[in-house]
């Protein structure tokens, strides 16, 4: 395995340990780098150690021990570490991959995660340091992929691991009480970057890979929360079509998408994580049957609806009701799918707009369709969705 | 860690309440004060007392009410020793103001030399 494909799967889980063990991100950050920094050099000419995490591990261990004695403005913690029970392989133990048994290396991922995500922190905040410390990104690549200048996003980083330890947000997996709302914060972050990645035609920044990384890393640590499985899934679905949905830089509605480009053995392993979220689905669960259902040769356009329908029901969402309405478009025709999408209140969203364009178009209301493709356009954000507006104006 | 668990309330939210009410509010106010960890703090008289002084200029500019004309005003605090933030989150959100139209702001105190 080449060490750079080493070093993006073991960051997160070695730096969890290191923070486990040090109790201070900034030193456990500073102690891996070195250590993969040292893997860098020596792996090539060595070869890989049988078990690269634990070689990191302990190296890194070592290199924060070393730092904390140099550095004397934190002899306090030197006590502490003194103060550590036995068991613990001390400091004195040589550099490498002999003196520990894997099995002495935790698996503390998750309480990364959650540190991570915790809700004290910024949204923006729990994104970064969530691809920093578990993805293992640089600053420079997440800077790049959210469209922010480096030292912004070095800023933004500091500031997050600042707040991390002045005001004590634990690197603990919450107690079972508030764990369902903590984890649904996790999720809508990692989903929020498989967004990031899959709005965009080619992905140039690789999140979607890497939030599909990460919520495998979840659904293998929470196998009975059908949240994380059902995240999983629906990811998996979504990028199964990646690429069939544009050609060149242009959209490609789900319906003209050439089917012989979808990854078929990404859909087989969505539904097959579907099968075990369904026994509780929540949002992400149904939202993964959907783009499921989506998959099928023949869409079933009356079960998606009824879908469309709990998911609403589940989240409240005015959103989720204009999915359905398109829906109900196809099972029962535009005149009950308008009839939805009238009811709804969302003025400043542009899908509302090209959605009820759409259906005045197919009700042969040629000039209302015009005009709501026109209000569409002026919110449309990106250029792909700007060209495809612009061609249904010319058409209708 | 120690936290300064700093009170904010909308002034009028505890004098609609029934007197049997209030009474309860201030029970949990006073049970809160025995809560395991508390070192300190204080309940502070309605905002209409309050003074704010500035310096501007070597001369001393004192004015009627408060510093920050909010909708929320700062009412007391409470000093509290606890293992994290998600500990001192869960004391904080039993704090009557924090259902009551208000909330609690938790500042993580300076200990020893930073």
């Amino acid at each position: 395995m080449p060490v750079e494909q080493v070093f993006r799967d073991e960051w997160g889980r070695v730096l969890a340990c290191l923070i486990g063990y040090f109790g201070d991100f900034d030193l456990a950050e500073e102690a891996a780098a070195e250590a993969f920094a040292a893997a860098a050099q020596r792996w090539p000419s060595d070869g890989t150690p049988d078990n690269p995490g634990a070689w990191l591990v302990t190296t890194a261990r070592h290199r924060g021990i070393d730092r904390l004695r140099r550095d004397r403005v934190l002899a306090a913690k030197l006590r502490l570490l003194a103060a550590e029970p036995s068991g613990q392989e001390g400091a004195e133990g040589k550099e490498g991959e002999d003196d520990v048994a894997p099995t002495a290396i935790p698996d503390e991922r998750l309480e990364l995660i959650f540190m991570c995500c915790h809700p004290a922190l910024a949204l923006e905040a729990q994104v970064a340091l969530t691809l920093r410390a578990a993805a293992g990104l640089s600053t420079e690549e997440i800077a790049r992929a959210f469209l922010v200048p480096a030292d912004t996003m070095k800023r933004r980083l500091t500031r997050a691991k600042a707040k991390i330890k002045l005001a004590g947000i634990p690197f603990a997996v919450p107690a079972a009480p508030r764990q369902p709302e903590r984890l649904a914060a996790v999720l809508a972050v990692v989903y929020l970057v498989f967004n990031q990645g899959y709005g965009d035609h080619q992905d140039r920044s690789g999140l979607a890979a890497e939030a599909i990384r990460l919520g495998r890393v979840l659904a293998a640590l929470l196998p009975a929360e059908p949240e994380a499985l059902g995240l999983l899934a629906l990811m998996l679905l979504h990028d199964a079509r990646r690429d069939a949905r544009f050609t060149g830089e242009d959209l490609v509605l789900l319906a003209d998408q050439d089917r012989s480009r979808w990854d078929r053995s990404q859909i087989a392993e969505g539904r097959a994580l579907l099968d075990r979220a369904w026994r509780r689905p929540g949002p992400y669960a149904l939202q993964a049957a959907i783009a499921s259902l989506q998959t099928e040769s023949e869409l079933d356009w009356p079960q998606i609806a009824v879908l469309y329908g709990e998911l609403a029901d589940l989240t409240g969402s005015a959103v989720v009701r204009l999915n359905r309405a398109v829906a109900v478009a196809e099972a029962e025709g535009p005149a009950a799918a308008l009839a939805i999408v009238d009811s709804l209140d969302l003025p400043e969203y542009q899908y509302w707009h090209s959605t009820r364009a759409e259906l005045l178009r197919r009700l042969g209301r040629a000039d209302e369709a015009r005009a709501a493709y026109g209000d569409a356009l002026a919110r449309a954000r990106t250029a792909p969705e700007r060209r495809f507006l612009q061609r249904r104006i010319a058409e209708s | 860690m120690q936290y300064a668990l700093l009170i904010y309330t909308r002034p009028g939210a505890t004098e609609a309440l029934s007197p049997d009410e209030q009474a309860a509010v201030h029970d949990e106010y006073m049970t809160l004060r025995k809560e395991p960890g508390m070192t300190g703090g204080a309940s502070l008289h309605a905002v209409e007392t309050a003074t704010t002084v500035r310096v501007q200029d070597e001369r001393m500019l004192v004015t009627d009410g408060p510093f920050a004309d909010t909708k929320e005003v700062f009412a007391g605090f409470y000093l509290l020793e606890a293992d994290d933030l998600d500990a001192a989150t869960e004391i904080a959100a039993r704090i009557p103001a924090a259902r009551l139209g208000g909330a609690v702001e938790i500042r993580p105190v300076v200990t020893g030399p930073s």
